[in-house]
């Protein structure tokens, strides 16, 4: 990682430089007063730098470099499965039949594109049991609120319109409660029990008939495959409501059990997770949604479908929720995850879910031995330690997070699941190898000691980034959001 | 499984750390009720040279934009990208980063993003903006949502009917699980937003007004006109805006507007058949604590050096869960990175310049259309690059018979609007050559 921080582009700008070229007008001008009135056109060009193009390749190529990614070093961030990004899956994502094409193009222009929609359909079909899917969610969390659009349009279509509750389960996902409020629905919180699942009792005497539906991740946030699933799904139908399966932790699962196995009625997938495409930053991501039979009618038009060898957009579909993207979704994404599919075929995916499982489990039992390890059971793709017995020492867990880059490695996620005191959640992956883990294990051995006999080494780390431990508190008082000369 | 590193030896080494003999032992949480008993019918693994065949076979199934000669917008347009663009964007360190939550790690794209909201605030007129929504529909449909919450008691939206009909439904998805607010149209007279159509509909508990502009038509609106009756009834207003456009028109705040949204596709990104491109969320200083989605602030660290760190989360899912502003999680970084990029190598003039270019030709193509026996432009309001003809026959039977011809003639309304059978929206960008008009025209003449 580089050192030395950069300037901002603003800074860099000097009047009159630029970095573009265009072709010169080939039709006659025409006056701008005879196309647009007066009082609609800006009095000034808008405050852009003016950079000439080796001063923006520079100034991009130098902030890349103050980036920790997947391609430059371990990322065990939990539950955002931070594998390996194939480049295949971008070069042929980049071919012109495909970034290339308008998305209202007459539909015998695309029938690539379709047949490609139509295949990845089928493909998350037969990794969830689901009948049919859309894939105009975006990312995860559009995904569950298109979900939660279709338990509503459900239940009002039969005419049960009492139901306005959604049960998560108190180690959810923020994005969960979140969706449910966006989609006008209140939160109830069922508790975990104390292996980590849902505690059966809670969960039957607060689902009843104003119950909609129940959110849950499988493995959950705790990286445990909750056991009584099929009870869960039991209490849940046998109130009248349905079941969401958040597909953030499906990493662990391809080809060994699926959501609609579970007793699932939805699903969300985030190909930017198990399916490998690139997270970009933040995103572009896309969370495709599966239902089962009795809920295709409500899914968002149009759906692709196949008629005499040819591929077509139905919209004439009247119990649609309709739209909730402009177009198709992040089509560019789908098209890395269906690359992603062919390589892998379903051995590959099955030996993926096998490794990250059993990499997760390698690191846990080695990080036990150093930091509490609250559910002490086989975990899946991932696992969560707590800090507690280091924060006797002082020690929190944020300070043993910001030493890891100094190590070369992204910290895990902390903090989360709220149950769990002082928080690390850590997801390994399938694409690193043994020796990348130990070397993880090492790092935080040492962490652990640091924490015994050195604490203002973890108290003042990071030691190594361009920038060091970041005023947030700031940040937020005296927002600086934007530059201004 | 050239993604899989590990070799049989450390896997066994693995496996015996753990004391057991198979990953099989792993799963047995997983109840055998649930556990798959056959093999889901996907394909066999292909190797890398195969995936590569495959996937150009079904690339060449379509026919695109390299090939067929665009008019085609209503949202997302065929705007010259630079190469610089994709060369920065598929850099690893960009690229397979996630959400910048370790900022001492991620300054590379958290100044990206500071810049970013910088140059979007710019060109909107606004005080601040956010680092992306996923596209410009939901980014306009949460636009509503915020300007809501911040009315308090106020419980309708009025609605432009002259906004993208794709965005109005998903708008009204957005809003459905919402019995507490209700959407109000404004009707379209002669291609705009009628003004005096406001006094039946606004009134005191109106949160907002969305607007378009230019709108769908590709007619310029009275925003100003509008921002008043707006501001008259204490209600905000919503403008989604055509990035390119701000290259020469008016920042929607400097006639009013409290909130702009839009589609940032035209800024450097592919069409991608409709996705990814991103949304962009400016707006005034007021609704800073109530914004989604993600905020990058500068600070300083502990040595007093300038750093970058995503900010005011407490309004945010994470942090906030069931009171949080938006369930927003991951958004449209990449894409925001490329618009990012293509604004800094157009810079001030260069917007400007792509503007100009668009406006001339829309209006040179507009007039050679309209000179044709039979066409006529359908709508007397200014336009910028789009605007809208009537044919001599339906729509559909031009998008038809120019197809053959390699033209993508445009939008047929009348899959919009019934009674808009005959018209057609025609989008004229800065790659449109003045031979490619001239054909388009005289392939339009031919139809009968």
């Amino acid at each position: 990682m580089r050192e030395h921080t950069e300037p901002l582009l603003f800074e860099l700008s000097r009047t009159g430089r630029t970095g573009h070229s265009l072709p010169e007008l080939d039709v006659p001008q025409k006056p701008y007063e005879e196309m647009l009135p007066e009082d609609v056109l800006r009095k000034n060009p808008p405050e852009l730098p003016e950079l000439s193009e080796p001063d923006v390749v520079r100034h991009y190529t130098k902030l890349s470099q103050l980036n920790h990614a997947v391609d430059t070093g371990f990322y065990p961030l939990g539950s955002c499965t931070m594998k390996y990004n194939p480049r295949i899956n971008e070069e042929v994502s980049q071919l012109p039949g495909f970034s290339q094409l308008h998305p209202l193009q007459p539909v015998q222009t695309v029938q690539g594109a379709l047949e490609l929609l139509f295949n990845m359909e089928k493909f998350l079909c037969e990794l969830s049991g689901m009948t049919r899917f859309t894939f105009q969610p975006a990312a995860g969390a559009h995904g569950e609120f298109t979900g939660l659009s279709l338990i509503r349009a459900y239940h009002s279509h039969k005419g049960d319109t009492g139901r306005n509750k959604i049960i998560i389960p108190d180690s959810a996902h923020g994005t969960n409660p979140a969706s449910v409020a966006m989609a006008g629905y209140k939160t109830v919180q069922v508790k975990s029990n104390d292996r980590g699942g849902i505690d059966l009792e809670h969960l039957r005497e607060i689902a009843d008939n104003t119950t909609a539906g129940l959110m849950l991740t499988n493995p959950n946030t705790l990286g445990i495959f909750d056991e009584n699933i099929t009870q869960i799904a039991e209490i849940v139908h046998n109130a009248g409501g349905l079941l969401y399966y958040d597909g953030a932790n499906a990493n662990a699962i391809m080809g060994i059990s699926r959501p609609a196995d579970m007793g699932f009625d939805i699903v969300h997938f985030n190909l930017h997770k198990t399916f490998s495409t690139p997270h970009g930053g933040g995103g572009p991501g896309s969370g495709p949604v599966g239902v089962v039979e009795k809920l295709v009618p409500f899914l968002p038009v149009p759906v692709v479908e196949k008629k005499d060898n040819s591929y077509y957009l139905d919209y004439d579909r009247p119990e649609s929720i309709g739209k909730i993207h402009s177009f198709y979704g992040n089509f560019g994404v789908i098209i890395k995850a269906y690359a992603y599919i062919l390589s892998m075929g379903m051995e590959g995916l099955r030996r993926a879910s096998e490794e990250a499982v059993l990499n997760a489990n390698y690191l846990m039992r080695a990080l036990a031995k150093y930091f509490h390890l609250p559910y002490d059971r086989t975990c899946m793709h991932e696992f969560v330690l707590s800090g507690s017995k280091q924060k006797e020492l002082g020690i929190r867990t944020l300070d043993m997070a910001k030493r890891l880059p100094d190590f070369g490695f992204h910290p895990p996620t902390v903090y989360f699941p709220l149950i769990v005191e002082e928080a690390m959640m850590i997801e390994p992956t399938e694409t690193e190898s043994k020796e990348t883990l130990d070397a993880f294990i090492e790092a935080m051995k040492q962490i652990a000691r640091e924490a015994e006999e050195n604490p203002d080494m973890l108290k003042n780390a990071p030691h190594t980034t361009p920038v060091r431990r970041l005023d947030e508190t700031r940040a937020a008082r005296q927002p600086d959001l934007r530059w201004r000369p | 499984m050239r993604y899989l590193p590990n070799t049989e030896q450390e896997r066994q080494a693995m496996l015996a750390s753990l004391g057991i003999q198979t990953t099989e032992e792993l799963f047995k949480d997983i109840p055998e009720e649930v556990k798959l008993k056959e093999t889901p019918d996907i394909p066999h693994p292909l190797s890398e040279l195969e995936v590569k065949v495959h996937m150009q076979k079904l690339a060449q199934k379509n026919r695109s934009l390299n090939e067929l000669v665009s008019f085609l917008g209503g949202g997302f347009y065929d705007h010259y990208i630079p190469s610089a663009v994709n060369y920065i964007i598929s850099r690893g360190e960009f690229l397979t980063a996630y959400t910048p939550y370790q900022a001492e790690i991620s300054q590379g794209t958290l100044q990206s993003i500071y810049e970013f909201q910088t140059m979007i605030a710019q060109l909107t007129g606004m005080d601040i903006a956010n680092a992306s929504m996923y596209d410009g529909a939901t980014a306009l449909a949460e636009a509503a949502l915020m300007a809501a919450a911040h009315g308090r008691k106020r419980n309708n939206i009025v609605v432009s009917s002259a906004v993208n009909p794709l965005y109005l439904q998903v708008l009204s998805s957005y809003l459905r699980g919402r019995a507490d607010l209700e959407i109000r149209y404004i009707p379209v007279r002669n291609g705009i937003t009628g003004t005096s159509d406001f006094e039946q509909v606004i009134d005191e508990n109106t949160a907002a007004v969305l607007l378009q502009q230019p709108n769908f038509f590709g007619c310029l609106e009275q925003g100003a006109d509008i921002a008043e009756i707006a501001h008259k009834h204490g209600a905000k207003l919503v403008v989604c805006a055509d990035p390119i456009s701000l290259g020469i028109l008016s920042a929607p705040g400097d006639y009013g507007a409290d909130i702009v949204v839009g589609e940032g596709q035209s800024l450097g990104n592919a069409p991608y058949f409709g996705g990814p491109g991103l949304g962009f969320f400016a707006a005034r200083e007021e609704f800073l604590r109530s914004m989604p989605g993600r905020i990058v602030g500068a600070t300083v660290d502990t040595q007093g050096k300038r750093g970058f760190t995503l900010t005011l989360q407490t309004r945010e899912q994470h942090i906030r869960r069931e009171k949080a502003t938006s369930n927003i999680c991951s958004n449209q970084a990449l894409n925001a990175l490329a618009a990012s990029i293509y604004m800094a190598l157009m810079g001030k003039q260069g917007l400007a310049e792509t503007a100009e270019l668009c406006l001339q030709k829309a209006h040179y193509a507009e007039e050679k259309i309209s000179s044709l026996p039979g066409y006529s432009r359908a709508f007397p309001a200014p336009f910028l690059k789009e605007f809208t003809v009537k044919c001599p026959v339906p729509a559909a039977k031009v998008v038809e018979r120019l197809l053959d011809r390699g033209f993508l003639a445009g939008i047929d309304l009348g899959k919009y609007y019934p009674n808009m059978k005959d018209y057609l929206l025609v989008a004229v960008t800065e790659k449109r050559t003045k031979e490619e008009i001239d054909c388009f025209a005289e392939q339009l003449e031919g139809i009968k």
